[in-house]
C-alpha cells in the first residue's frame, strides 16, 4: 500500500470518527441531518472537481446551477396548482412560447443569411435587427402573461410528479445551461471565464427571484416533497418524534448515499479510461492536445456539461430536503466559494480528495457555527469583565468569523498545501509550478 | 422640457455618477491585470474597505469637533486613501508576493484573491456589523437644484454635493493618473512591465518597485471609488462586492490592462446601465395624444430589477466580438 | 577578462541543458557563440544574465562573482542584453524604449539618447511613434539602442538577424562592430554563423551543452570539422 493510499485511508478513518463524535453530542436526528446535507455538497464538489481538477475549467458561478437544480425539483414535484391551470395562464404562456420560437427562426435566419448571399455588414445589421425584434416580440407577449399569473394564481405551480425525477430533471436543466454557457465562454481565457460564470450565475439569481409567476421569487415554495417517507409519516406509523425524526432522514440519506456512491463509480471508471487521460492531456497542455486532435473545445464543453448534472443534482437534492425554494436564501459565499474551499482543501484532480472535502469542509463549515458563537459570547463576558462593554450583535457578528476563516483557508491552503489533503496521484504532468518559476 | 430634465437627471447624472465609480474601480483591476496578470476579485471589498476606513476618520474628526465646508468624509479621503495604500501593499506581502515567489499560475492568484475578498468581507463585518451607516448623520446632504424655468420647465436639474465632488475627483485622477503614465519614468516603467514583463525585468527595472507603486495606486483609487460611492448612498459591507462585476465589465470592455480604457470602459457601462433601465416612455409623454394607443407606458429596455445583468450582456459581447477590448488591450 | 564562465552548469530544474561550459572574451572582442539548434546558445547568454538557475561553475565579471544574480543588479555593473524576441516594448514610444533602458540612471541621460540617434538615424525620425509600428530592422535598432542606454560595457545579442533581410542583416552587423569600437564588448548568438565568424575575435561552437571548439573567428572558419559540422560545408 503506498503512502498516498495510506494517508487517505486515515483521512477517512478520522472524518468517520469526527462524524460519529458529532453525532454523539448533537444527537442523532442532527447528525443524520449533516450528513446528508454533507453528501449533496460533496456531489457538488465532485461535479467542481471534474470541471476545475480535470478540466482546468473554472465555474464560479455554481450558485446559478444549484438554483437551476433547486428550481427544477420545485417545478417537477410540488404540487399541481389548478387554479393556474383553469385560468387563462397557460394559452398566455404558449403564446410567450409561440413569440419566443418565431424570435428565435429569426436570429437563426439572420445567423443563415450568408447562405443567400449576404454578408458582413448588411448581415450584422440583419443580426442585430432579429435580436431586437425577438426580444420585444417576447417581452410584448411575456409582461401581460407575466401579471396575469401573478394576479390570479399567484404562480403555475408543479407537475406533482415524483422527486426523483425532479432531481433529474435539475441534472438535465443544469445541462442545458451548461451547454449554452460552454458554448458561449468556453473558448475564453481561463480568468474571463471566471468572470463570465459569476456573471452568469448573477443572472440565474435575478431571474429566479424575479420571474415570481414562474419560481414564486422570494415568496418562497414551500413544502417541497420528499422522496422518502417524512417524519410526520413515521409518526404517523407510530414512532416517537425523536426516532421519527432519524427514521425519516436516514431513508433520505441511503438515497443520497445511492445517488453519491453511484457518481463516484462512474466517474471513477471514465476517469481511469482513455476519457480520463485525453482530460488530462487537455488541461496539462492546451497546445500539444489541440495538435493531437482539434477536439478540445468540445471535450471542454462535455466536462463542463458533465460537471454541471452533478451540480444540479445536488442542488436539487438540497432544496427537496430543506422543504422550501428560497431564491432570497442563495449567497456566493455558501454556494459558490463553500465549495471551491472543499475542492481545494481536499484535492483538485482526486475524486476521494473531493468528496472527503465536501464533507469535512461542511461538518466543520455548520459546526463552527456554534463554535464561534460561544467563543465570542466568552470574549463578550471577558470585555464585560474588565469593564468594556459587552460586544453588540454577538449573533450576527461571530458568524462573519466564519466567512474571515473560509477566506483564511482559502489563502493559507493555495499557499501551503496548493495539492490539497488527499492530492491528485498523477504527478508527473502537474509540476507547471516548477517550472514556470524561471521560464 | 419637464421630461428632458428628467432624463438629463436619471440617465445623464446618473450615468456620470456610476461610470465615475466605475472607472476609478476599473482602472485599478486593469493596471493590476497588467503588472500582476491576474483578475484581482478583492478590489470591490478593497473599495468597501477604503470606504470604511474613511468612516473611522471622518467620525474620529467630527468627535474631536472638527468641521468643515465639504463633507467630512470628503476631507479625511487623502488620509484614508495613505492607509488603503499601505493595506493594499500589506495584502499582496502576506498573501500575493508568496505565491508569486514560488511561481504560481495567475489562476491560483485568482483564486486567493477570492480568500482575500472573503476575510475583508468577515473582518469588515465582524468590526462594523452588516447594518448601513450613513457620512451624513452629523452634517446635511447639500442637494442643488438648478433652476430651468427659463427653458419652461417646473422641475430642477438635481444634483447632490457628493455627486459633483465625484465627478471633479474622478476628473482629477484621471488627469493626474495620464500625466504619472506619459510623464514620469516609474509611470513609464508600470506601462513597460504591463507591456512586457520580460523585458522589463532585462532591462533592469525593479520589478518589484513597480508592482509596489501599482498597488498603492490601485489601493488608494479604490479607497477613492469605496468613499465616493459611499458619500452617494450609503456605507454598508456589501457596498463594492455587488458591482465587482460591472467594473470587471468595465476593464475588459476598455482591454485589461489598458488605462484610458478602462476610464472609457467604466463611463460606457454606467450610461449603458443608466439608460437600460430609464423608461424611455417618459420621453413620449408631450406628445401622448398623437401616439397610437398600443405603445405602453412603460419602454425601458430591461427592468430595473435587472439592471446588473446589463454590465454582463456587454461583457459577453465584448468578449465575443471583441475579446482584447473596443480599444487596443495590452492582455495577450 | 571583461566576463569568464568555468564549467557553468545550468537548466530549468530539470535536466541540465549546460553540461559545462567554458567561455571568456575582453572588452575588446566580439565573442561570437555558434551550434546547432537545442545546443544551448541561448540558454547560455540566459544563464549569465540570471534568467535561470546556474547550478555549478564560476560566472565573472571583471573578475567579480555573478553567478544568479538579477537583472536589477547585473545592469548596473554594466551587462546588458538583447533579447530574440518581444525585444521592444510595442506599446511605448521609441523614446520611451530608449528612456527604459536607462531606467537604473539617475544621471542626465539625454546626452546618451542623443548618441543612440547619431548611431540609429531611422530612430530619431520616428522617436514618437509606437515601437510596435517599425519595420523588423528599425525594432532590431530599437532594441540594441536600449540595451545600449545602461551604458554597459559587455553587451549580449541573442540571434541578433534574426527574421532580418539580408540587407538589414549587414547593417546590424556593422553597427555591432561599431559598438564594439566604442568599447564594448560583445558576447553574441548567431545562425548567421559564417557571417558572424568573419568579424567575430572570438568564437565558440556549442553543441550537446558543451563548448566543442574555441578560437578566433577566422579559426573556426577554417577549422574542417567545424566548417562540415556547422557551417554547412
Amino acid at each position: 500500500m503506498s503512502l498516498a493510499v495510506k494517508k487517505a485511508l486515515f483521512l477517512y478513518g478520522a472524518l468517520f470518527i469526527l462524524i460519529i463524535g458529532v453525532g454523539i453530542v448533537m444527537g442523532a436526528p442532527f447528525g443524520v441531518r449533516l450528513m446528508v446535507e454533507a453528501l449533496a455538497y460533496s456531489l457538488i464538489a465532485l461535479g467542481l472537481n471534474i470541471q476545475w481538477g480535470y478540466g482546468g475549467l473554472f465555474n464560479f458561478g455554481i450558485m446559478g446551477f444549484l438554483m437551476i437544480g433547486g428550481f427544477a425539483v420545485t417545478f417537477v414535484s410540488v404540487p399541481v396548482n389548478m387554479e393556474f391551470w383553469n385560468s387563462d395562464g397557460p394559452f398566455m404562456l404558449l403564446k410567450v412560447i409561440i413569440a419566443a420560437g418565431i424570435g428565435a427562426m429569426f436570429i437563426i435566419g439572420a445567423n443563415k443569411l450568408p447562405k443567400i448571399g449576404i454578408k458582413g455588414k448588411a448581415q450584422k445589421t440583419a443580426q442585430i435587427i432579429a435580436w431586437i425584434g425577438a426580444y420585444i416580440l417576447y417581452r410584448s407577449q411575456i409582461d401581460p402573461a407575466a401579471e396575469y399569473i401573478e394576479k390570479t394564481s399567484t404562480f403555475v405551480g408543479g407537475l406533482g410528479l415524483p422527486v426523483l425525477l425532479g432531481w433529474a430533471f435539475g441534472g438535465v436543466l443544469a445541462a442545458i445551461i451548461a451547454y449554452i454557457i460552454g458554448k458561449i465562454c468556453l473558448g475564453l481565457r481561463t480568468d474571463y471565464l471566471a468572470i463570465a460564470t459569476i456573471g452568469v450565475s448573477e443572472i440565474i439569481r435575478a431571474l429566479i427571484k424575479n420571474m415570481d409567476w414562474l419560481t414564486r421569487g422570494t415568496l418562497t415554495v414551500s413544502p417541497v416533497p420528499w422522496p422518502v417517507p417524512k417524519p410526520q409519516d413515521f409518526q404517523l406509523m407510530g414512532a416517537e418524534t425523536l426516532q421519527s425524526f432519524v427514521f425519516a432522514r436516514a431513508s433520505f440519506l441511503i438515497i443520497v448515499l445511492i445517488v453519491v456512491l453511484l457518481a463516484l463509480f462512474l466517474i471513477q471508471r471514465a476517469y481511469n479510461g482513455a476519457w480520463g487521460r485525453m482530460m488530462r492531456a487537455i488541461r496539462d497542455n492546451h497546445i500539444a492536445a489541440a495538435s493531437m486532435g482539434k477536439n478540445v473545445k468540445s471535450r471542454q464543453l462535455e466536462i463542463f456539461i458533465f460537471g454541471s448534472v452533478l451540480i444540479g443534482i445536488g442542488g436539487a437534492i438540497l432544496t427537496s430536503f430543506a422543504q422550501i425554494f428560497d431564491p432570497g436564501g442563495y449567497q456566493p459565499i455558501n454556494h459558490t466559494f463553500v465549495i471551491w474551499v472543499m475542492v481545494i482543501v481536499g484535492g483538485a484532480g482526486n475524486n476521494f480528495g473531493a468528496l472527503f472535502g465536501g464533507v469535512f469542509i461542511y461538518i466543520v463549515w455548520v459546526l463552527s457555527e456554534p463554535v464561534s458563537q460561544a467563543l465570542f459570547i466568552n470574549l463578550s463576558e471577558v470585555s464585560t469583565n474588565i469593564g468594556w462593554s459587552a460586544i453588540p450583535d454577538i449573533e450576527s457578528r461571530s458568524l462573519q468569523m466564519r466567512v474571515f476563516v473560509l477566506g483564511l483557508v482559502i489563502t493559507l491552503a493555495l499557499r501551503y498545501a496548493p495539492r490539497g489533503l488527499i492530492p491528485e496521484t498523477f504527478h508527473q504532468d502537474k509540476d507547471e509550478e516548477i517550472t514556470a518559476n524561471k521560464s | 422640457m419637464n421630461e428632458l430634465i428628467f432624463f438629463f437627471n436619471k440617465v445623464i447624472i446618473s450615468g456620470m455618477v456610476l461610470g465615475s465609480i466605475y472607472a476609478l474601480g476599473a482602472i485599478g483591476i486593469t493596471l493590476i491585470f497588467g503588472i500582476l496578470r491576474f483578475a484581482h476579485f478583492a478590489h470591490g471589498d478593497m473599495m468597501t474597505m477604503g470606504a470604511f476606513i474613511t468612516f473611522l476618520l471622518a467620525s474620529a474628526a467630527t468627535a474631536l469637533g472638527f468641521t468643515a465646508p465639504l463633507p467630512m468624509g470628503f476631507m479625511v479621503l487623502p488620509i484614508a486613501m495613505f492607509i488603503a495604500a499601505f493595506m493594499a501593499l500589506g495584502i499582496d506581502k502576506s498573501f500575493y508576493a508568496p505565491l508569486r515567489a514560488r511561481g504560481a499560475k495567475p489562476v491560483t492568484l485568482l483564486i486567493a484573491s477570492i480568500g482575500v475578498t472573503l476575510m475583508i468581507q468577515g473582518l469588515i463585518r465582524l468590526f462594523f456589523g452588516v447594518k448601513s451607516r450613513t457620512f451624513f448623520a452629523s452634517e446635511p446632504k447639500e442637494i442643488y437644484r438648478i433652476d430651468m424655468s427659463f427653458l419652461g420647465a417646473t422641475r430642477p436639474i438635481t444634483i447632490t454635493e457628493p455627486q459633483i465632488l465625484m465627478i471633479i475627483v474622478t476628473i482629477i485622477a484621471v488627469v493626474a493618473l495620464h500625466f504619472f503614465l506619459t510623464k514620469s519614468k516609474f509611470g513609464k516603467a508600470m506601462r513597460a512591465m504591463a507591456d512586457n514583463a520580460d523585458l522589463a525585468q532585462v532591462s533592469g527595472i525593479n520589478t518589484k518597485l513597480v508592482i509596489r507603486v501599482t498597488w498603492v495606486i490601485a489601493g488608494s483609487l479604490a479607497a477613492m471609488a469605496g468613499t465616493m460611492l459611499a458619500l452617494d448612498v450609503t456605507l454598508k459591507p456589501n457596498l463594492a462586492f455587488n458591482i465587482i462585476l460591472p467594473i470587471f465589465a468595465a476593464a475588459i470592455v476598455g482591454g485589461l490592462g489598458h488605462a484610458w480604457g478602462a476610464i472609457a470602459g467604466g463611463f460606457l457601462v454606467g450610461f449603458a446601465e443608466t439608460m437600460a433601465v430609464f423608461n424611455w416612455a417618459v420621453l413620449l409623454r408631450p406628445f401622448r395624444e398623437g401616439l397610437p394607443s398600443w405603445i405602453p407606458n412603460d419602454l425601458s429596455i430591461v427592468p430595473t430589477e435587472y439592471k446588473l445583468t446589463v454590465a454582463f450582456v456587454i461583457l459577453v459581447i465584448v468578449l465575443l466580438v471583441r475579446p482584447t477590448g473596443i480599444f487596443k488591450g495590452a492582455s495577450s | 577578462m571583461l566576463i569568464d564562465l568555468k564549467n557553468i552548469i545550468a537548466g530549468y530544474g530539470g535536466a541540465p541543458i549546460l553540461k559545462g561550459i567554458n567561455l571568456a572574451i575582453e572588452k575588446s572582442d566580439i565573442g561570437v557563440i555558434i551550434g546547432p539548434n537545442g545546443a544551448g546558445k541561448s540558454t547560455c547568454l540566459k544563464a549569465i544574465f540570471g534568467l535561470l538557475e546556474v547550478s555549478s561553475g564560476e560566472v565573472l565579471f571583471n573578475g567579480q562573482e555573478i553567478k544568479n544574480s538579477l537583472p536589477d543588479k547585473l545592469v548596473p555593473m554594466g551587462l546588458s542584453f538583447v533579447p530574440q524576441e518581444k525585444n521592444v516594448f510595442t506599446s511605448l514610444s521609441v523614446h520611451e524604449n530608449l528612456e527604459m533602458g536607462a531606467f537604473i540612471r539617475e544621471d542626465d541621460i539625454s546626452q546618451t539618447i542623443e548618441e543612440i540617434y547619431e548611431m540609429f538615424p531611422p530612430l530619431r525620425e520616428k522617436r514618437n511613434q509606437q515601437a510596435g509600428e517599425l519595420s523588423g530592422g528599425q525594432r532590431q535598432m530599437v532594441a540594441m539602442g536600449r540595451a545600449l542606454m545602461s551604458k554597459p560595457s559587455l553587451l549580449m545579442l541573442d540571434e541578433p538577424s534574426a527574421g532580418l533581410s539580408p540587407r538589414y542583416v549587414l547593417e546590424i552587423f556593422e553597427q555591432i562592430q561599431k559598438v564594439n569600437a566604442s568599447g564594448v564588448g560583445i558576447l553574441m548568438v548567431e545562425q548567421n554563423a559564417k557571417q558572424a565568424l568573419s568579424f567575430a575575435s572570438k568564437g565558440f561552437v556549442l553543441a550537446n551543452g558543451t563548448n566543442s571548439f574555441t578560437g578566433s573567428g577566422q579559426e573556426l572558419l577554417n577549422d574542417k570539422d567545424v566548417a562540415k559540422s556547422f557551417l554547412g560545408g
